[in-house]
C-alpha cells in the first residue's frame, strides 16, 4: 500500500501529551494537504488518549497551529484553492483550510478507534509494559497491513515487537520536541522489519520536511544514548564541585558553563528540567535494563525524584520547577536537596561568587544565540574555543571537560554500533538539540 | 494649463509616528490605539501652532480602507471628535487608495480656490496594524480592481503586482545594476530614518543595510523579485497640515516665512481595470508630475528637495524616472550614484519615505507633504538638508499608478 493510501487511515496513540500533540498536529496538517490534493478517498486521523480534557485541549492546539501554517502557507493554499471561486480572500482560504484540518479528526479515549488505521503512530508514556499493552490489543485489532511507529526514545523496537507480536510491522520513528518545529527524526530500524514499512518510513519523513538520522536499535539510541551520558557527566561535575562551593553554586556553575562556554541553548540541568528529571531517571532506567551498562545512573537525580522535585512542563506548555526555579523561563533559583527549599540567585552575593570563581567568560559577544545566525560561525567557533583551550580559569576547565565527556560519549555510541557514523551523532545533536556543533569536532 | 487662480498655502503641518513592526514600543499582542488616537494626536499638534482653532473653516479627512481595517464608516463626523472646535462645520472623507493623503491635499486646496474656505484642515489617517499583513494584503488589494484581479492575484498582491514590474524593469534594463539601485534606495531610506524619531525605522541598527537590501527573494514564502526589505512596512499613523488662503494665512497670525506656496499641482487617474500601458513606467505619475510642474511654470531642475512613493524600492526607481530626475532606465544609475542621498542632487524622501517613515496609507500623502514644508521653511530638523533650489516636488500615488496627486510647493 502506497504513502498516499495509508494517509486515508491514521491512528494516534497518546495524542494529547507532549509528543503526541505534535505529531497528530503534523498528520492532521498533512492529511488536510493530502486531501485537497486527493479528492478521490477520504481521509481520517484517529486521536486516542485517556482523558477529553487532554484531547479537547489538543483540539484546540492544532486549531491554533493550523491557522499559523495556513498564514506561513499562504502562496501555496492560493494555488490548491485557485478552482475555488467561493474562496477570494487569503483569509478566507486560511479559515477553509483550518476547516480541512479539522474534518478529518476523529478523537476518543478507546484504542478501538485505530482499528481501521493503516499507520498507527504510538506516543504513550516511555514504560516497556505499556507500550506493549497497547501494541498487543492493537495487533488483535488491526488488520495485517497496519504499520506501527513508535516514537519511543529509548525502549529497542525489536524488544517491543517480539513481546507485542507484531514483529516486522513496528519501526522506531523518534521525533524531538517540539515535533512541529524540529526537523529531525531519528529513525530505528530493527532487525527483521518489512522493507516497505522502511521505505515508507523515509518518504513520509521528506512529506513532513524532516531529516532522517538512522539509528541502531539499541536502547537509548543516538539521541538518549548522549543525553544521559552527557547530563551524567554534568551531575557528576557538579557532585565534585559541590565540596568545595556548595551545592547551589555547583549547579548554577555548570549549569552556566554548560550552556555559555559550550554556546549551547540550554545548561545541562536546565535540559534536564526541561526534558523532565522523572523522565531522565525513567530513561536511565529503561537503558540498564536493554544494556549492560550499570553506570546509567545517579544518586542525585534519584533524591531528587523521591523529594518530588521532577522538573517537566505543564500541559500549556510553562517550565515547571526542577533543578530551578523559573521565571520568565529564567533559572532564578536553585534547589538545595539538604534544606529542601530553593535558594533564590543573590546577584551580588553567591551567584556573583560562582562567577568569580568561573573566572571571566572567553568572549561576551559570542553565544549560542548571537552564533546561529552568524555566516561565519566556524571561524568563530574556533576562535572562541581556541581561547577556551589556552586559558586556565576554572569556566574554561570545566568545559573543555565537559566537551571531552560529550565528545566520548559520542564516540562510544559509534564504537557500540549505536550510530554508524560519527556524523550521525552530530547530526542528531545539531538539528534535535540545536547545538552549533557536533559533539565529534576539531574546537577543542 | 491654468496656473492657480490666487495663492494657496500650506501651514502648521504634524505627524504622528509611524507605529509597527520596528518600532520599540510596538508589541503585536498587546492592545494598541485606534483611529481616534492617531486622528486627535494629528490635530491637535496642527492645531496647537495657531492662537485660535475656531479660524478652521472646513476639514477633510483622507483614509483608505477603515471599513475594512477598523470597521469604522462616517469618518466625516469622526474627524469633528478630534476638537470641539470642528463641530458644525463642513468636513468630507476622500479616498483614492495609498494616494489618498495627495486627494486630500488637492481637495484642500480646491475648497481654498473656489473661496469657500480660507483655512482647510487636512488630515490623512491608517491604522492597519488591527490584522495580520498576510490579512492585510486582502484588504490593501482593494487598490487593484477586485472583481477582476483578487482572485486570480497573488496572495501578497501588491508586492506582487511591483514584483512583476521589477521583473519587466530587469528583463529591460538589466537585473544586476537593478537589484543593486533597489538595494541603496533600502539603505538610503533606512539612513534617512534614523535621523527622523517619528519614524518607523528610527530604531534600525542593522551594521549592513545594502547586505540586506541584496538578500534573495523567495518566491515560496513571498514574491519573486522582491525580498522584504524592498517593502514599506505596515504602519499605524496619520498626518495633519492646514491648507490657507492669504487672508486666512494672515488671520490665523502666520508669517508667510512659515508656510509654503501651492506653486503647482497635477491630479490624475488612469482606468483601475486595466494592466498599466507600461510595467516599466509609472505613466499616470508622470503625467500627474508634467502638470503640477506645467501649472507652477518651472522645469524639474528647480526643484530641490522631493518626496516620491517609495511603497517599494522599485516603486522609488520608477519614481525618479517619472520626475524626468533620470531618463527611462537610468534609474538605477541615479540612485547608485547617490543623486537622491540627502548630500546629493536631488535629496529625496529625507525623513525616510515609505520605507523607512513607514506607510499609513491614507496618511503618507499628507505626510510627505508636510516634510516638504518642513524643509522649506528649514523645520525638518535632525533631518534638515541645505537646500539648493527653492522648490519642492512630491508623488502621491494610488494603486499601481492609477490615483496620482503630484504637489509643487514653494518656498
Amino acid at each position: 500500500m502506497e504513502l498516499f493510501e495509508r494517509l486515508r487511515n491514521v491512528a494516534v496513540v497518546g495524542a494529547a501529551g507532549k509528543m503526541g500533540s505534535g505529531i497528530s498536529l503534523l498528520l492532521a496538517e498533512q492529511i488536510a494537504f493530502a486531501a485537497l490534493e486527493d479528492r478521490a478517498g477520504t481521509h481520517v486521523l484517529n486521536l486516542i488518549d485517556i482523558s477529553d480534557e487532554g484531547l479537547l485541549g489538543l483540539l484546540r492546539y492544532i486549531r491554533a497551529q493550523a491557522v499559523k501554517t495556513a498564514e506561513k502557507q499562504i502562496n501555496r493554499l492560493r494555488r490548491l484553492y485557485a478552482e475555488r471561486a467561493d474562496l477570494v480572500e487569503n483569509g478566507e482560504m486560511v479559515a477553509e483550510f483550518v476547516h480541512e484540518v479539522m474534518l478529518h479528526i476523529r478523537t476518543g479515549k478507546t484504542l478501538e478507534l485505530a482499528r481501521d488505521s493503516h499507520l498507527v503512530f504510538e506516543a504513550a508514556f516511555e514504560r516497556d509494559e505499556l507500550k506493549i499493552d497497547i501494541f498487543r490489543k492493537l495487533a488483535d485489532m488491526c488488520g495485517q497491513s497496519t504499520f506501527f511507529l513508535t516514537n519511543t526514545s529509548a525502549i529497542p523496537i525489536g524488544f517491543l515487537s517480539r513481546e507485542s507480536g507484531l514483529e516486522g510491522r513496528v519501526i522506531g520513528y523518534h521525533f524531538y520536541n517540539p515535533p512541529a518545529v524540529q526537523k529531525l527524526v531519528e529513525l530505528i530500524t530493527p532487525a527483521h522489519c518489512s522493507p516497505g514499512l522502511v521505505a515508507l518510513a523515509s518518504e513520509l519523513a521528506t512529506r513532513l520536511g524532516k531529516t532522517i538520522v538512522p539509528a541502531n536499535d539499541i536502547a537509548g539510541f543516538i539521541g538518549n544514548g548522549h543525553f544521559m551520558r552527557d547530563g551524567l557527566h554534568g551531575l557528576g561535575e557538579a557532585e565534585r564541585l559541590a565540596g568545595e562551593m556548595g551545592f547551589v553554586q555547583a549547579v548554577w556553575a555548570v549549569d552556566r558553563v554548560s550552556r555559555d562556554w559550550l554556546l549551547r541553548p540550554m545548561g545541562i540541568f536546565q535540559l534536564i528540567d526541561y526534558v523532565g528529571i522523572d523522565v531522565f531517571q525513567l530513561i536511565l532506567s529503561v537503558m540498564r535494563r536493554h544494556i549492560p551498562a550499570p553506570e546509567l545512573r545517579s544518586d542525585l537525580i534519584d533524591l531528587l525524584i523521591e523529594l518530588g522535585v521532577k522538573g517537566g512542563q505543564t500541559s500549556s506548555g510553562a517550565q515547571k520547577d526542577g533543578f530551578f526555579r523559573y521565571e520568565k523561563g529564567r533559572p532564578v533559583a536553585v534547589y538545595d536537596p539538604n534544606r529542601r527549599e530553593y535558594v533564590p540567585c543573590e546577584p551580588e552575593g553567591w551567584c556573583r561568587q560562582v562567577e568569580e570563581a568561573l573566572g571571566p567568560h572567553p568572549d561576551p559577544s559570542v553565544s549560542w544565540k548571537a552564533l546561529g545566525r552568524d555566516r561565519d560561525k566556524d571561524a568563530r567557533l574556533r576562535a572562541f574555543f581556541a581561547r577556551v583551550k589556552e586559558s586556565t580559569t576554572l569556566g574554561c576547565d570545566l568545559a573543555r571537560r565537559y566537551a571531552a565527556a560529550s565528545r566520548a560519549a559520542a564516540e562510544q555510541l559509534v564504537a557500540m554500533g549505536v550510530a554508524a557514523r560519527p556524523e550521525d551523532v552530530n547530526s542528531v545533536l545539531t538539528l534535535g538539540f540545536f547545538h552549533l556543533y557536533g559533539p565529534i569536532n576539531e574546537y577543542l | 494649463m491654468k496656473a492657480l487662480r490666487k495663492p494657496v498655502y500650506l501651514a502648521a503641518g504634524a505627524y504622528t509616528m509611524s507605529m509597527g513592526t520596528g518600532r520599540k514600543e510596538f508589541d503585536p499582542k498587546k492592545a494598541r490605539p485606534g483611529l481616534e488616537h492617531y486622528i486627535d494626536e494629528a490635530v491637535r499638534a496642527v492645531l496647537a501652532q495657531i492662537a485660535n482653532p475656531d479660524l478652521v473653516d472646513e476639514g477633510v479627512i483622507a483614509n483608505f480602507m477603515a471599513a475594512r481595517f477598523n470597521r469604522q464608516g462616517n469618518l466625516a463626523s469622526l474627524l469633528a471628535a478630534a476638537h470641539p472646535a470642528l463641530r458644525y462645520k463642513p468636513m468630507v472623507r476622500v479616498e483614492g487608495a495609498c494616494g489618498t493623503g495627495g486627494l486630500g491635499l488637492a481637495t484642500g486646496i480646491k475648497t481654498v480656490l473656489a473661496d469657500m474656505a480660507d483655512v482647510v484642515l487636512v488630515v490623512g489617517v491608517e491604522v492597519q496594524n488591527t490584522v495580520k499583513a498576510v490579512y492585510g494584503a486582502d484588504i490593501l488589494a482593494g487598490a487593484g480592481h477586485y472583481a477582476s484581479q483578487r482572485k486570480a492575484g497573488h496572495a501578497h498582491f501588491f508586492p506582487a503586482r511591483f514584483s512583476d514590474r521589477a521583473g519587466a524593469y530587469f528583463a529591460r534594463y538589466g537585473a544586476e545594476r537593478t537589484r543593486q539601485a533597489m538595494a541603496a534606495w533600502y539603505a538610503n531610506a533606512i539612513a534617512n530614518a534614523r535621523l527622523n524619531p517619528l519614524a518607523q525605522e528610527f530604531h534600525n541598527t542593522a551594521p549592513d543595510l545594502v547586505k540586506l537590501g541584496m538578500s534573495r527573494p523567495d518566491p515560496e514564502s513571498f514574491t519573486e523579485h522582491l525580498n522584504f526589505y524592498d517593502c514599506s512596512k505596515v504602519s499605524d499613523g496619520a498626518a495633519a497640515v492646514l491648507v490657507c488662503s492669504e487672508e486666512g494665512l494672515a488671520r490665523l497670525g502666520l508669517g508667510r516665512d512659515a508656510a509654503v506656496q501651492v506653486a503647482g499641482y497635477g491630479q490624475v487617474v488612469d482606468d483601475l481595470v486595466q494592466a498599466p500601458p507600461d510595467l516599466t513606467a509609472l505613466t499616470t505619475s508622470r503625467k500627474a508630475v508634467e502638470h503640477a510642474l506645467g501649472q507652477a511654470g518651472i522645469g524639474v531642475g528647480d526643484v530641490g528637495v522631493f518626496e516620491v512613493h517609495d511603497c517599494f524600492t522599485i516603486t522609488g526607481i520608477l519614481a525618479v524616472e517619472a520626475l524626468g530626475l533620470a531618463q527611462p532606465g537610468e534609474g538605477p544609475d541615479l540612485v547608485l550614484g547617490g543623486g537622491i542621498a540627502r548630500n546629493g542632487e536631488h535629496p529625496t524622501n529625507t525623513s525616510g519615505g515609505l520605507i523607512g517613515y513607514g506607510h499609513p496609507t491614507g496618511a503618507s500623502g499628507v505626510r510627505m507633504a508636510v516634510d516638504l514644508w518642513k524643509q522649506l521653511v528649514g523645520r525638518a530638523e535632525g533631518f534638515q538638508v541645505p537646500l539648493a533650489r527653492e522648490y519642492g516636488l512630491m508623488i502621491s500615488m494610488g494603486g499601481d499608478d492609477k490615483t496620482v496627486v503630484a504637489v509643487a510647493l514653494r518656498k
